[in-house]
């Protein structure tokens, strides 16, 4: 079970690598000018992805939804951490507000974990990742309702 | 009872500095003017039962205790009205407006009371005194508690302490009346510490905070540079566990109140969370966050921990019985949420929770009768209690969110935390509130705090 996991993992880490090869980075003397500074915060955010997200009550990497895109996010962020080799990460797990608090801590720790097993799987070395949960107190959306809290089941991968 | 009354005696009751940090204060009863020291029909003193004053709260009324003059008349008043409010609270106690009073009571002490003005506007009890200033800080608080009908003294204490300190007697008078009435111990001389939350909710500041019962005496006790949450009282010392974000490491810290000293519990990998003291006072109870969920561990304040859980599921918010032989906790070991009881041991895990939902923070009564708990639904969340076998589920509030239920040291009253939704996408309308409720689920009421307030817990009766 756990190997055919790891085997899928695996094939769409290949993928993904494969289409990020098929397109050329942008050429540099227009990222002198405009765009994030590369192997920057603001590079992970604008051309990474610095989130992936869950399903309520649940830390599972695979899911419908926001959570569809997880792989993809990730590999990613494997990939730009391949490059950006100088640059260690903390991945801040979340929760929405509709749990108990210290409850969805551990919850919120439980995806921050899910994230960076997987990075690390990806051959990212497990010292350049710490990992953190903030549980319901850091939303990153304000209101309450599904659409606020789909946003804020997360974990976050910030460049420390 | 009667010995109270007829032999005089001294007690401490705030020996060195206080849990407060006031000065220290004595107590001494007092003796009943011989005019209606009955000694033998003050032990028939009726004491009215708990279930019978919910529906039918003593009338009781609390006139000013009569200063002789200046500083000492204004805490006379400020003391009733402590007193007044207090008692109003508990929901047990129906104090009688002052405009209703007939005659002099301005002055009233023991030896002027005409009980003939109080049966006719049927209060059951009085509650007389006076407070004395004895040149520079010292003050003696008198007071009395009469049963009306026949006319008797039920207690008189007098309490010599300074000016600073009348608060607190106030708070030591409600509990004196409380237990006297109701044959059970009060909650009044108490402190909440709880988290003091402000600003927009995705930089939200939480500050550990401490406050009397009532939503007096207010302190912040850290500086809102970290998140801090989930403060719990230590059983005897003036000491708090709580979970600290300080350095961007998510720990349990012990907080010393007269010191203001943090210290990490433990020296752990994981995030450690959710922290209780065992009923001794010697270890705290918590969890650890793995990969895979969290762990409840014993940790020693001496040093040393010991990891009773192990399910890989997560294993969060374990609470004591009061005799420290069991342990209650929430796990989703079984896929969601339920409360398990297990030995002190970790031993004989066994699933207490079936009702509908998610089932969280247990907290056992300090009278160990009752579990209280946070329940969850799709649609709303509830506290309520049940038995320690898991029987007599009863749900006391409903709401859009609600959560973290803690116990009045007499186990008759419960204090929880209760959000309202955000009405838009900036999070207006938010705002979280701290509520007390009789376990019964009548008396529900908010407490007043500066800012908004979570994460409540009740301190045991200060000593």
């Amino acid at each position: 079970m756990n190997t055919k996991i790891l085997g899928a993992f695996a094939a769409v880490a290949l993928l993904a690598a494969c289409s990020s090869q098929e397109t050329p980075k942008p050429a540099p003397q227009a990222a002198m000018n405009k765009g994030p500074v590369p192997g920057s915060q603001e590079d992970l955010v604008a051309n990474v992805g610095d989130r992936v997200f869950y399903e309520f009550n649940k830390a599972a990497l695979k899911g419908a939804g926001r959570a569809a895109n997880n792989m993809t996010t990730l590999d990613k962020q494997a990939a730009w951490l391949a490059q950006w080799k100088m640059n260690n990460v903390q991945i801040a797990g979340n929760a929405d507000e509709r749990g108990t608090s210290e409850y969805n801590i551990a919850l919120g720790a439980k995806r921050a974990a899910a994230s960076r097993d997987y990075l690390v799987a990806k051959g990212v070395a497990a010292t350049r990742i710490s990992t953190i949960s903030y549980g319901k107190d850091r939303p990153v959306a304000l209101g309450s309702n599904e659409e606020a809290w789909s946003q804020n089941r997360n974990a976050i991968t910030s460049v420390r | 009872m009667t010995k109270d009354a007829a032999i005089p005696m001294t007690c401490y009751f705030d020996t060195k500095i206080g849990r407060r940090g006031l000065v220290a204060g004595s107590a001494s009863m007092i003796a009943a003017p011989t005019l209606w020291a009955r000694p033998a029909q003050a032990q028939a003193t009726a004491v009215i039962d708990v279930d019978k004053a919910r529906t039918d709260p003593i009338p009781i009324a609390i006139p000013a205790l009569a200063g002789n003059g200046g500083e000492a008349d204004r805490i006379g008043r400020d003391i009733a009205m402590v007193i007044t409010n207090n008692l109003a609270r508990s929901g047990l106690f129906r104090p009688i407006d002052p405009a209703a009073y007939i005659g002099k009571t301005g002055g009233t002490t023991g030896d002027l009371v005409n009980f003939q003005n109080w049966k006719a506007i049927n209060a059951q009890a009085l509650v007389t005194g006076k407070v004395d200033s004895q040149g520079g800080d010292k003050v003696r608080v008198e007071f009395r508690l009469w049963d009306v009908l026949p006319g008797q003294q039920i207690q008189g204490t007098a309490y010599t302490t300074t000016l600073s300190n009348w608060r607190r007697i106030a708070h030591i008078i409600s509990d004196v009346i409380y237990e006297r009435l109701l044959g059970e111990k009060g909650y009044f001389d108490t402190r909440i510490v709880y988290i003091a939350g402000s600003g927009p909710r995705d930089r939200r500041v939480k500050r550990l905070a401490i406050m009397d019962q009532d939503g007096e005496n207010n302190r912040f006790l850290t500086d809102g540079g970290f998140l801090a949450l989930t403060p719990r009282f230590h059983p005897t010392r003036d000491q708090i566990a709580f979970m600290s974000y300080v350095n961007d490491r998510p720990r349990v810290y012990t907080f010393d109140l007269a010191s203001g000293k943090q210290a990490m519990l433990g020296n752990f990998p994981g995030i450690t969370l959710s922290p209780r003291f065992a009923p001794d006072g010697n270890s705290v109870i918590m969890a650890q966050t793995t990969s895979s969920g969290a762990d409840i561990y014993l940790v020693s304040l001496a040093g040393g921990a010991r990891r009773l859980t192990d399910s890989g599921a997560i294993d969060v918010s374990p609470c004591f019985s009061p005799d420290g032989s069991q342990i209650v906790f929430n796990s989703d070991r079984g896929g969601d949420q339920q409360l398990y009881v297990m030995g002190s041991d970790g031993s004989g895990v066994k699933r207490i929770s079936f009702g509908r939902g998610r089932y969280a923070t247990p907290v056992w009564s300090p009278r160990g009768d009752l579990i209280a708990f946070t329940r969850q639904t799709p649609d709303a969340f509830a506290i309520g209690v049940m038995r320690p076998d898991g029987s007599g589920e009863r749900i006391l509030s409903e709401s859009f969110f609600c959560e973290g239920p803690t116990f009045a040291p007499n186990g008759r009253v419960i204090m929880f935390t209760r959000e309202t939704a955000a009405r838009d996408a900036r999070g207006n309308g938010f705002s979280s509130r701290l509520v007390s409720i009789d376990i019964t689920g009548f008396n529900e009421r908010a407490i007043t705090t500066p800012t908004d307030a979570s994460d409540p817990a009740w301190s045991p009766l200060l000593q």
